[in-house]
This record gives structure tokens, sequence and C-alpha cells, in this order.
């Protein structure tokens, strides 16, 4: 196919291609960007928790008098634990997805000089981590003689503790992790096992703190802990627990107010902190095909024109030769220049708008792997879009170019 | 004239039914999605008090003596107890409101519902009047209540509906915790979007401030009345040490108090800016503070500090400006195909004397009139994306209604978006030399 004779005729029509071009342009820059953001928005949702979450519940209990707290937390972990279908009942100040229980500054020394970061932390009483279904990669999960009462403030003066396989990489990079010691305030914390994941409960990508920063202390329930519990429950019978749960607290914590809001399983708890990326990936999803179907159809009808402009010159190239494939093949050849055009103007647009997106919402450079897509997906809806106008011109018979010369 | 046009418009349009619904589909998705967001943004962006909003600020000054990096450092967001106090009882504004909110349970111990949890705002009478809140029976506490430290309440109108059923329940008793306050007022429904006397810390909130439009607050109580009925409870905005007994803050080393004042007049605000300074000033030389800066924002400007719009509207908006940039590089393409496939008619009609303006009208006019049939369509667009968005998990998608001014900008924005893209292609069709086409005829 020659491409001379496409772009002298294209030349004619220079205002009518540069919109085509220019459309072209905007849509592979939105294109590339919007399907961006839906990737980051979607990885976010993949969040690895570490927990078994199908198999567990949380309750929070608001309302009750600090005094009766571990009377409370007697009558809650026996009275849900009787339940039919419930594995056991643990106190456990929250879970991944559950409300902000406790972020801390910690550091590697006891004077407070080397900040190492704003970790979560995880308080529970005897059993937690087996309950949560925590994987240990090293050391030891904690043992009867771990667990100590909190004193003073929220937290032990001095406990052994679980940490993330990557928080102890941020801790200490490159070395074991058991056996040391780190610090937050007058608190100090000594590794005794090292667990490969244990999501924060509130994850906030732009954030400082990462998705794993997180600290397991083993405590014994009483104030400050109460009031919020994990169930684990088999799987099938989970939501049916939950569920009964609510009636169960009413009778055995009539002095305490059941938070509707918080209390629920970890599935349901994960779908509901995702809700807003859902939601914004489902928009965002709509708005690249209602963009896709609009530049299609602008491309349908502006060929069409031209189809309809030049179906004398259609008629005579076909009288004096030209096959039916050759005519298909021109209009072809002319969207695939006209949409390359565009996506060499949008590739450069593309980048530009990152790099606003990445000044005003301070979302992250873009990939470059997804400019070729973004193009590849323009040619392909260019030539769709295209096929159906240059049928047409493929079925003028060659006497047209007979009439009216 | 205009009529003809319109008629001659009509005509053609009718003719190629197609092309016309591509175009009108284009402009009113367009429309529809750029219409949606910037509504949105119209409600999440608007002010909270119009006409009052000027004359209320939000007073900082720095009582956290921890050393931070670089020379010009902000203030915290909230106030440590002391400050809060002594900047109160300076009585130094027309009006002054401490703000706090905290958790706790209330129960109407006439009624046998079940208790609740609430957010409880602890403040100052100067409250209601300062943020014009509504009443529907009774009214504000008194001064004499702020410094007495009374029992009593105002309750919002969702509370009164669910405990009272909502009867004028002025003079009943509420628990709240374990004390009794008699209720002295009910507020008529009130939405202040975004609940801007409690916006804080937005600068943290990685452009995540949804929260800012909830609700505002069930149940208001004396500010000092409050500390004592929910002590235990406070959750402090940021500390420098651990507080020695958790959810008891006034001797704590932590921040957690807003301020709000009213100042009628210029004169007033840099009087009460001179004042912050120098409390300022003085609490350094007693070395209580480490830092003298202070800050005095009003409404808007301490909303725009915290970045009150959320990021999500925001790039919502953004995204739909560039897909009505695409409708409308669309439109300009296929009017220009119509025009100039029309190259005989045009050509005739300057032939028989037309000026090359009157064509250029005629042009305009055919693209007006697909601008507003393409703001019909937009309009239905925008109420179902607006539907949409209250259908969003977000504190602010009961607020989202197109309001009066938003449907005329719909119709006068749709028009306008038409009009440009038909400016083009009339311009190429009014050139159309007329010699040249009644030749080929």
């Amino acid at each position: 196919m020659q491409i001379k004779p496409v772009l002298s005729a294209l030349q004619k029509h220079r205002l009518a291609a540069l919109l085509i071009v220019l459309e072209i342009a905007l849509a592979c820059a939105v294109l590339c960007n919007a399907g961006f953001l839906i990737a980051s928005r979607l990885s976010a949702m993949q969040l690895v928790s570490g927990v078994d979450e199908s198999s567990l519940g949380f309750i929070q209990l608001e309302g009750f008098d600090p005094k009766v707290a571990n009377d409370l937390n007697a009558r809650v972990v026996a009275g849900l634990g009787a339940m039919p279908g419930v594995q056991s009942v643990h106190v456990i100040n929250s879970v991944p997805f559950g409300p902000q229980a406790g972020a801390f500054g910690v550091t590697l020394d006891q004077a407070g000089k080397q900040f190492r970061g704003v970790p979560e932390l995880y308080l529970g009483d005897p059993g937690t981590p087996e309950a949560l279904g925590l994987k240990l990669v090293a050391g030891r999960m904690p043992g009867a003689q771990d667990y100590q009462s909190v004193v003073e403030g929220y937290l032990p003066a001095s406990s052994n503790v679980l940490i993330t396989r990557t928080f102890a990489q941020r801790l200490w990079p490159g070395e074991d992790a058991l056996g040391k010691t780190f610090w937050t305030g007058k608190n100090q914390f000594r590794v005794i096992g090292v667990v490969a994941n244990l999501s924060v409960q509130q994850y906030d990508e732009e954030g400082e703190r990462g998705a794993q920063w997180t600290v397991f202390v083993p405590t014994k329930s009483g104030p400050p802990l109460a009031g919020t519990y994990l169930i684990r429950a088999d799987p099938q019978a989970l939501d049916r627990v939950m569920v009964e749960a609510r009636t169960v607290l009413a009778r055995i914590a009539p002095d305490a107010v059941f938070d509707h809001q918080q209390s629920d399983t970890l599935p349901v708890l994960r779908e509901r902190f995702f809700a807003t990326d859902r939601a914004m990936a489902g928009l965002l999803v709509g708005v690249i095909v209602a963009l896709l179907g609009v530049t299609a159809l602008g491309i349908v009808g502006l060929t069409s024109f031209w189809v309809a402009q030049r179906r004398k010159q259609i008629g005579i190239r076909r009288a004096i030769g030209a096959t039916r494939g050759d005519i298909l093949r021109y209009f072809q050849t002319e969207n695939f220049l006209i949409v390359s055009f565009g996506i060499v103007l949008g590739v450069v647009a593309a980048i530009a708008i990152n790099l606003l997106l990445m000044k005003v919402f301070e979302v992250p450079r873009l990939p470059l792997h997804y400019l070729p897509i973004g193009a590849l997906a323009l040619w392909l809806l260019g030539q769709l879009a295209v096929l159906g106008p240059a049928l047409r011109a493929a079925a003028v018979p060659p006497v047209v170019a007979t009439r009216n010369v | 004239m205009f009529g003809y046009y319109l008629d001659l418009a009509l005509r053609s349009l009718r003719r190629n039914r197609v092309l016309t619904a591509l175009m009108v589909l284009a402009i009113a998705v367009g429309i529809g999605a750029a219409m949606t967001t910037l509504t949105v943004m119209h409600i999440l962006s608007g002010n909270p008090l119009p006409g009052r909003s000027a004359q209320l600020f939000y007073a900082q000054v720095d009582g956290d003596p921890m050393p931070h990096g670089g020379n010009h450092r902000e203030p915290p967001d909230m106030l440590d107890y002391q400050s809060a106090t002594d900047l109160w009882t300076a009585h130094r504004a027309d009006r002054q409101a401490l703000i706090v909110d905290s958790q706790l349970k209330a129960t109407a111990p006439q009624s046998n519902k079940p208790a609740l949890m609430l957010t409880m705002l602890a403040t100052t009478t100067d409250f209601f009047p300062m943020f014009a809140v509504p009443f529907q029976y009774g009214g504000a506490w008194t001064a004499q209540d702020d410094t007495q430290r009374a029992r009593v309440a105002v309750i919002s109108a969702n509370l009164n509906d669910k405990l009272f059923g909502g009867e004028n329940s002025v003079g009943r008793t509420l628990r709240l915790r374990d004390s009794d306050v008699r209720i002295v007022g009910v507020l008529k429904p009130w939405r202040p979007a975004p609940q801007f006397y409690t916006v804080a810390g937005g600068r943290f909130a990685n452009g995540d401030t949804a929260g800012y439009f909830g609700r505002p607050e069930d149940v208001f109580v004396p500010f000092r009345s409050a500390l004592e009925i929910n002590d235990g409870a406070f959750q402090p905005f940021n500390c420098w040490g651990q507080p020695s007994a958790p959810g008891h803050l006034q001797n704590a080393p932590c921040n957690w108090i807003g301020l709000w004042v009213e100042l009628g007049s210029h004169a007033k605000v840099a009087a009460y800016r001179e004042f912050l300074d120098h409390y300022a000033q003085q609490q350094k030389a007693l070395g209580r503070f480490q830092h003298a800066e202070t800050r005095l924002r009003d409404l808007m400007g301490w909303l725009d500090f915290n970045h009150a719009v959320p990021r999500n509207a925001r790039l919502q908006t953004w995204l739909a400006f560039a897909f009505l940039g695409i409708c409308l590089f669309n439109t300009v393409g296929l009017l220009l195909a119509k025009f100039l496939r029309r190259a005989g008619e045009f050509g005739v009609r300057r032939a028989l004397g037309a000026s090359r303006r009157a064509v250029f009208a005629q042009c305009v006019a055919e693209a007006a009139l697909i601008g507003f049939i393409g703001g019909v369509g937009g309009w239905l667009l925008s109420l179902l994306g607006l539907w949409l968005v209250r259908r969003q998990p977000t504190p602010y998608a009961d607020l989202a209604h197109l309001d009066g001014g938003m449907f005329f900008l719909t119709f006068a924005l749709a028009v306008v978006v038409s009009v440009l893209a038909g400016a083009l292609p009339a311009l190429r069709a009014s050139r159309v030399p007329p010699a040249l086409q009644l030749k080929v005829l």
C-alpha cells in the first residue's frame, strides 16, 4: 500500500484530520492515565492481611464502665465462646481493616534518637496469634509467660513481641531480627518471632506507614484492652455467628453498646475498607468505555462523510482497475496514519498529564508500558471503527464513475 | 431571521438523523459527566456560612515544645487545655467558642429505647449564634451555665426523632454516661457542608478528607460540664508525651481543643492577632512555649488550608473535563463534516445574495440547537450521575443534588460548548466560494 497518495488526500482535509488527531491524542492521554489509576486501585485492593480472613470476625462494644472491663471481658469471652460453630474468642485491640487502635513511633535506642517509623501495634490475649492464623517464619510464638498485664498507659513496660518480615527488614536491614530490641518511649520490645504478614488496620497508600508495619504485643486482657473481640469460627458458620452474637451480647452485656459499624466479619470489613477504591475504579472504567465509544463514533461519523464525499473518486479508481480490497485498505491505511499521529501527540500528552497529576494529586509516575498498551488499544479501536464505512466504500460500484461526469 | 435559521437548522437536523444523534449524544455525555462532577465540587467547595464566614476565625498558638525541622513551622491544628482556656476566658473577641468532640453512651431514662453511642460536642454558648445554628424548640444555654458547669444539653433533630419521636423534648432528661442532663434546646435539621467547625488535620490526611462532610454531633453540652461528664474518653489531636491518665487531658501534654472567634471588623481582627502574638510571646517568656508562631485564619482560609475538598472529587472533575474536551473535538469534527457536505447548498445561498455572516449565523444557530438538545440530554445524564454519586459510600453522598443555579449552568454550558464547537466549521462553511459550487451543480 502506498502511503503517499493517502497523505496527499489527507492534505485536502487538514482541519477534519487534525480534529480526529487531537481527539485521538486526548483519548490516548486520558486512557493511559485512567488505566494506570485503575490498576493502582486494583493492586491496592490485593493487600495481603496475613490472617485467616474467612474464619474471623471482629466485635466492638462501647459505653461500658472501664471499672467493669475485666468482668465484661470474662462474660463476653465465655458467652460468645459457648455459641455453636465458634472455635475461639480472644480479646484483641483491633484487626486488619478494623478501627485504628494504636500507632506508636518506635526507635532502636532507649534515648529515642534512632527513629524508625510509626508502626501499628496489635495487642491480644493468650492464643490470639494462633487464632489469627499468623504464619511464623522465624523464632517462636509467644508462650504463656510472655503475656503480661498493662500496669500504666497502653502497653506493658517490657514485652516479647512478634513483628512482620517487612518491618524486621525496616528496623534491621539485612540482619536477623530475633532477640533484638526496640523502644517506644519508655516501653521496650524484644523480638521473639517473625511472621510472614500482618497488615495494618487502616492502610493508607500515600501515608508514611508501610502496609505490613505491625507489631504483635502479647498482653493479658483487662483495661485498657477490653470491649474489642476476635471471633474465630468455622467459615460456613461465621455469618450466622456474627448475627446471633448480637442477641447473645444483648443478654450477657446489657451495659455495653454494640458498635454496628465496626463489628462484622473480616471479609465484610475488607470489602467496606476498599469500597471507595472499588467505586473509583468502577467510575474510571465507565469513563474509559464512554470515552472510547465517543471516539469510535467520531471516527465512524467522519469516515462516513469522507466515503460519501469521495464516492465518485472511488468509482473512478474501481473503474480503472482497483479491487475492492484496494479501496478497503486505502481507508484502513488512512485511519492507521491518522491514529498514529494522534498517538504520537497522545503519548506526549499522557506524560504531561501524569506529571501534572503527580504534582497536584501525588499519584506515582506512569510506568512506560502503559503507553504501548494505550496505543495498541487506540489502533484497534480505529480499525474497528473504520471497518464499517470502509466496507461501504469498497462496495461502491465502478459504474458510479460513469455518471455525472 | 433567527426563527428562519432555527427552522433551517431543524430541517437540516432531521435530514441526517444518525449524524445528529451522534452529535447530540456526544454533547449530552460530555455535559452529563462535567455537570455531575461540577455539582459535587460546587457542594464540596461551597461556603458553609455565606455572609458570616469572613467574620469567623480559627485561632492557633503553639503549645508543643518539641523541636521540628525548618525555620518556619505551622502551629498544631488544635490547642492544649491551658492555652484554650486562657484565650477563651480573655473574651477579647465579639464571640468565642471552644470545641472538642468525644464519644459517649446516651439513654433517655423515660423511654425504653436501647442505649446509643453518640458524639458529644463540648462547646460554649456562643457556638449557636456564631454559627447561626437553627433551633426548633428552646434555645442555647446561658453564659452562666458555661461557668457553673450546668448539666444541660442541646440535641439534634435526628436524636430528638430517635429518642422522643420528634416532640418538643425541652425540659426532659437525657442520661449521658452516668450524668442526667436537662434538654434546653432542640435543633432544626442542620447539615453544614463541610462540618467546618471540627475540621482539623487536613494536611496529614493525604487528600482523604471526605470525613469532613459527615453529620454534626447529636448532643451539645457546655464545655466544662462535658469534660466532667465524659472524663476519661477524650482523644488528643497530638501529644508530646504520654498522658498520665488515658482520656483525661486537662493537664496532659496534648493538643485537643479548637477555638473559634467572631471578629466584626478589620480593626478587631488586627487587635486579636496582636493579642494572640502577645499571648504566645508571654508564654514563651514564661518557658511554657518554645515557639511563638500564631495563626488566625478565617473560615474559608482554614478550610482551604485543610484541603477540605477531597482529592477523589477533584480528580473526577479533571477527568470529566478531559472527557468533555474529547466530546467537543468529536462534535467539531462531525459538524465540519456536516457543513462541508452541504457546500452546494451554501453556494446557492451565497449566489442568491446571502452574506458570509448570514451563512455563518445559520451554521452557528444549528450548532446551538444541537447544544440545547444535548443540554437536555446532559441534564438527564447528570441527574443519573448524581443518583450514582448518592449511592457511593462517601459521607457527602446525601448532599449530591442539582440546585437551580447548576440546572441553568447545564444548559448554558451545553450551548456555549456547542457554539464554540460550531464556530470553526461555520467559519469554513461561510468561506465556501459560491461560483465553484454552482459549477458542480
